[in-house]
């Protein structure tokens, strides 16, 4: 008998078979995932989460016989009243009493729980940031070493005794240096002939000692160790891209905008900031928001406090602006602005707006994704405007072929992720869609 | 109240490797030398619940190929016990020699002690001398197959690629239910009885001989019917399909046949214990009982332990009633426990009525050896069949319905009085006969000459039809393995009258050879 620890073996056997399975149900589950953001909160959008596919796409047929029809019969414990003879109505859905329920066709769900990084490699699967070109090395741990080969020179520490030894050992072969043994070989002779008892070999004698004294000139002149045989470990810093990111929410948070408008602004910027965190080691959020004038606020305050104003959109911008110009130098910086409004706009100060938009902000960011947000319920279907609204009939002049800027709709929940994706979809190089 | 002379085994629920092998010794005395089980020899290994959970996702098996499947079972298992509907097996044991027993790390030391009698030695003795498992197993082999079968399938992927050997897997296990010898087969007789028997046959025609059938006239001469031949040849009918597909299917390589036959082994080897599921863990729950009682008797398990042990002795054994909600049906465990310990009983301290029952038992007084001889040689349905006795009827409650198709309403058939006993128990062995529970399917033809297809035919028993979704999946499967049409016509058992057929061409050439 024996009695085996096994608790320290290896885990996670089932790992590939569990990845072959997502690999297959790859379609389905990608499907789930992205329809599970319509139902849940967005804060817990990158835990990990259970998903729901259809049992028929993983199913595993086996020749069975159907669960209802034909004649059967059945054995069940704990009778109560029944006697001999009693009619009982047949259940409804059904022939059979609750025997084969769960085992045979009822079951087309198939329930399971994603780890974060699974959901989130098939939430934003095939989608690429723009213009990932403009990546930044900033000071601090930019500078990374590795190693590459060996080197005739360089500090004591990094020398490598291997391969030292390795070229010591090959130049003491090639030159022939004397081993030990030999030279012990020949005192040893020399001593016997040396002894008093010794037999008589003249010049033997004289012989060896100069064969021995010559090998111990050659020990001598091939050193043990050369400094031709050191080698040292060579590094060389390599430049690492550390792309750092930030990004600008902008909202208009006077009156005319209601709950469920922030809400979907939210869910945008909730997208943008999972998407970013994941393309960037180091992403900063900047809340600005705005009525008639902006403040830089911090999340809480702007997705939750209302306040009361005009509107000027420009104000958001020109804040932007100063922030950019105290903290983040666009040299450094990957510059993401994502705002959002209803469209209201105070009309004099559109061609403001323009103009900074135009000449300031598009040649420093990365992208500019401007979201309309509507009511819920609105006839327009997405993305196609029957009225444009003042800021999207000004912004729209803009939007040109340079392509950093993009314009989109979204009255409800479930067109959030469709326009996210869209916009953020992969594309050939120079197929880039200029927004419209 | 214990009153043996022996210390206790242990006290509080915390266990050490030290302890596990006093709590293993202890009850291997008493399944030694008191119950007189015979076992292979015991691995215990303590595993943690995560590799619990893979265990379970690949049938249980310490090795096991990789396929898709098994990562969805795993999926749904973890799913499960991460919310906390189902709590795991405290233990997983394995047919195999060394006998091989899991248990987890969380169990107390009570939880050990029933897990070794359970598995080490109740399932342990029940694996080596049940004659099914005879028959059809080979403890010994198991592992190294099973790590044959893994390297195989493995060295296969590398070679023609995943996709192709996930196919054919996905394939074969679709008709892994029809991938087992149901019968052990013939034994090829030695030439020796061949010829004696050959001798016989013309001895006997010498003695009818008479020259009058001569100038019989001679009938039409009929063509020799190659279907019969053919039929012959292939071994037709034949219900084992994937061993029909092994030997016959023209399309299929060589390593395509050998996954084919890995996975019908694995089949053939999971076969027993479809048809022993009540019996087995009748026989596991009944020796845990036996021991832990002895244990506790002979003041090596303290009452506290006990009241633990009967605690979860009970739930395993919890049979619900049909109206409670919490009905799934018949409890392998309870029945199984129920019947073995009745029929202890019988041997006993028998009843009149047990002495009508059970003549050949009742009252035979040796309640161990009738039950390890029951254990040898009986299945579910035979076991049920012959020693569901009336009292464990009674004590159930249990009644029959019938559900007839035509019938608006259910009948209740029989409950348990008099006239009901003989009927529930046997529709109850039915309930566990594979043979009436599996559809009987079977090859019976090829058409080899023309377009080589294959027909099939399910013998419809009480009007009960296949699924149909399913069928067409599987049947699409066995024609890719097959490589040409496919047809499954479903007839009734009596008449032979057709009520559907399912006829299925493969994918482009299926998955054998292209015919390039």
């Amino acid at each position: 008998m024996h009695i085996i620890d096994r608790r320290l073996n290896p885990g996670g056997k089932s790992l590939v078979n569990r990845q072959r399975f997502l690999q297959r149900a790859k379609t389905l589950v990608q499907k789930a995932v992205r329809d599970s953001l319509k139902d849940r909160s967005i804060k817990d959008l990158d835990q990990e989460s259970e998903v729901t596919i259809v049992r028929d796409g993983v199913q595993e047929p086996t020749l069975r016989r159907t669960a209802t029809g034909g004649n059967r019969d059945h054995i069940f414990p704990g009778n109560k009243d029944y006697v001999e003879g009693d009619m009982i109505p047949r259940p409804s859905g059904g022939g059979g009493a609750g025997n084969n329920a769960g085992s045979g066709d009822g079951e087309d769900e198939f329930r399971f729980v994603l780890t974060r990084e699974e959901f989130l490699d098939l939430f934003l699967d095939d989608l690429e940031l723009p213009e990932m070109a403009k990546r930044r090395l900033v000071a601090g741990d930019a500078q990374g070493v590795r190693s590459a080969g060996y080197t005739t020179s360089g500090s004591p520490a990094s020398l490598s005794v291997t391969r030292t030894m390795r070229n010591s050992l090959s130049r003491r072969i090639a030159l022939r240096r004397p081993t030990r043994e030999e030279i012990r070989l020949i005192e040893e002779e020399i001593a016997r002939l040396e002894a008093p008892d010794a037999p008589d070999a003249p010049g033997e004698l004289e012989r060896l000692r100069a064969e021995h004294e010559r090998l111990v000139r050659r020990r001598n002149l091939v050193s043990y160790i050369d400094p031709i045989d050191l080698r040292y470990r060579r590094h060389e810093p390599t430049p690492k891209p550390i792309a750092q990111a930030v990004m600008f929410c902008l909202m208009d948070v006077s009156g005319s905008m209601t709950e469920h408008m922030k809400d979907l602004a939210k869910r945008f910027y909730a997208l943008l900031h999972l998407f970013l965190r994941r393309c960037y080691r180091h992403v900063e959020v900047v809340f600005i928001r705005h009525t008639d004038r902006a403040e830089e606020v911090d999340e809480q305050t702007f997705f939750y406090s209302q306040e009361t104003g005009g509107t000027l959109v420009s104000s958001a911008l020109e804040h932007m602006l100063g922030v950019v110009a105290a903290r983040y130098r666009p040299d450094d910086w990957n510059i993401y602005v994502a705002q959002a409004s209803d469209g209201d706009n105070v009309p004099s100060d559109n061609p403001k707006s323009i103009r900074l938009l135009e000449e300031k902000i598009l040649p420093i960011v990365q992208y500019f994704a401007y979201l309309e947000v509507g009511r819920d319920g609105d006839p327009m279907a997405m993305g196609i405007p029957s009225r444009s609204s003042d800021l999207w009939g000004a912004y729209d002049k803009v939007a040109g072929p340079k392509g950093r800027m993009v314009m989109r709709k979204v009255h409800h929940r479930r067109e959030i992720y469709p326009v996210f994706r869209e916009l953020f979809q992969r594309r050939a190089a120079g197929d880039r869609v200029s927004g419209r | 109240m214990s009153t043996g002379p022996g210390p206790l085994l242990f006290e509080g629920g915390d266990w050490s490797f030290d302890l596990l092998k006093r709590i293993f010794d202890a009850v291997e005395r008493i399944a030694l030398e008191d119950l007189k089980l015979d076992t292979y020899p015991n691995q215990i290994e303590v595993i943690t619940a995560e590799q619990m959970l893979d265990a379970y996702s690949s049938t249980g098996m310490p090795l096991f190929y990789k396929h898709w499947s098994f990562g969805k079972q795993f999926l749904s298992n973890e799913m499960l016990y991460r919310k906390g509907m189902t709590g795991l097996a405290y233990e997983l044991v394995i047919n195999s020699s060394p006998c091989i027993s899991y248990v987890m790390e969380e169990n107390s030391a009570m939880m050990q002690t029933l897990v070794i009698s359970h598995a080490a030695f109740g399932h342990n003795h029940f694996f080596k001398n049940n004659y099914l498992f005879k028959q059809w197993t080979d403890a010994e082999g198991i592992l190294d197959y099973l790590e044959f079968a893994r390297n195989y399938i493995t060295s296969c992927e590398e070679r023609y690629g995943q996709n192709q050997v996930e196919r054919l897997l996905d394939a074969a296990h679709a008709l892994m239910r029809q991938g087992v010898h149901r019968y052990p087969r013939a034994q090829a007789r030695d030439l020796k009885m061949e010829a004696q028997r050959e001798n016989e046959r013309h001895a006997h025609q010498e003695r009818v001989y008479d020259d009058l059938w001569r100038t019989m006239p001679k009938a039409p001469k009929q063509a020799s019917t190659p279907a019969g031949d053919r039929r012959k040849a292939l071994n037709l009918p034949q219900e084992n399909i994937l061993y029909f597909l092994e030997k016959s299917a023209p399309r299929l390589q060589a390593w395509q046949r050998e996954i084919l036959r890995i996975i019908r082994l694995i089949a053939q080897y999971f076969y027993p214990q479809m048809q022993t599921k009540v019996m087995n863990e009748g026989t596991a729950t009944y020796v845990h009982y036996r021991i832990m009682t002895m244990l506790h008797e002979r003041g090596q398990l303290g009452d506290g332990a006990f009241m633990e042990f009967l605690q979860s002795h009970t739930n395993v054994c919890h049979q619900p009633t049909f109206d409670s909600g919490h009905y799934g049906g018949i409890n392998p465990y309870a029945l199984g426990f129920g019947m073995m310990q009745d029929i202890a009983g019988i041997c006993v301290d028998p009843t009149a009525e047990d002495r009508e029952w059970f003549p050949d038992i009742a009252g035979k007084g040796d309640p161990d050896g009738v039950l390890k001889h029951i254990w040898a040689n009986y299945r579910d349905e035979s076991f049920v069949a012959q020693f569901l006795s009336p009292r464990l009827i009674r004590a159930w409650k249990l009644f029959k319905l019938t559900d007839h198709q035509q019938d608006p309403a259910l009948k209740v058939d029989a409950i348990h009085n008099e006239r009901g006993y003989r009927n529930i128990r046997r529709a109850l062995g039915r309930h566990y006969d594979i043979g009436w529970q599996e559809p009987d399917i079977q090859i019976v033809d090829v058409d080899l000459t023309g377009d080589r297809r294959l027909m099939l035919e399910h013998h419809v028993t009480n009007g009960v039809r296949l699924a149909e979704g399913d069928t067409a999946k599987v049947l699409q499967h066995l024609a890719n393995l097959w490589g040409y049409e496919v047809c499954l016509d479903e007839l009734e058992r009596e008449g032979g009258k057709s009520l559907k057929r399912h006829s299925v061409k493969p994918q482009g050439s299926g998955l054998g050879e292209t015919a390039a």
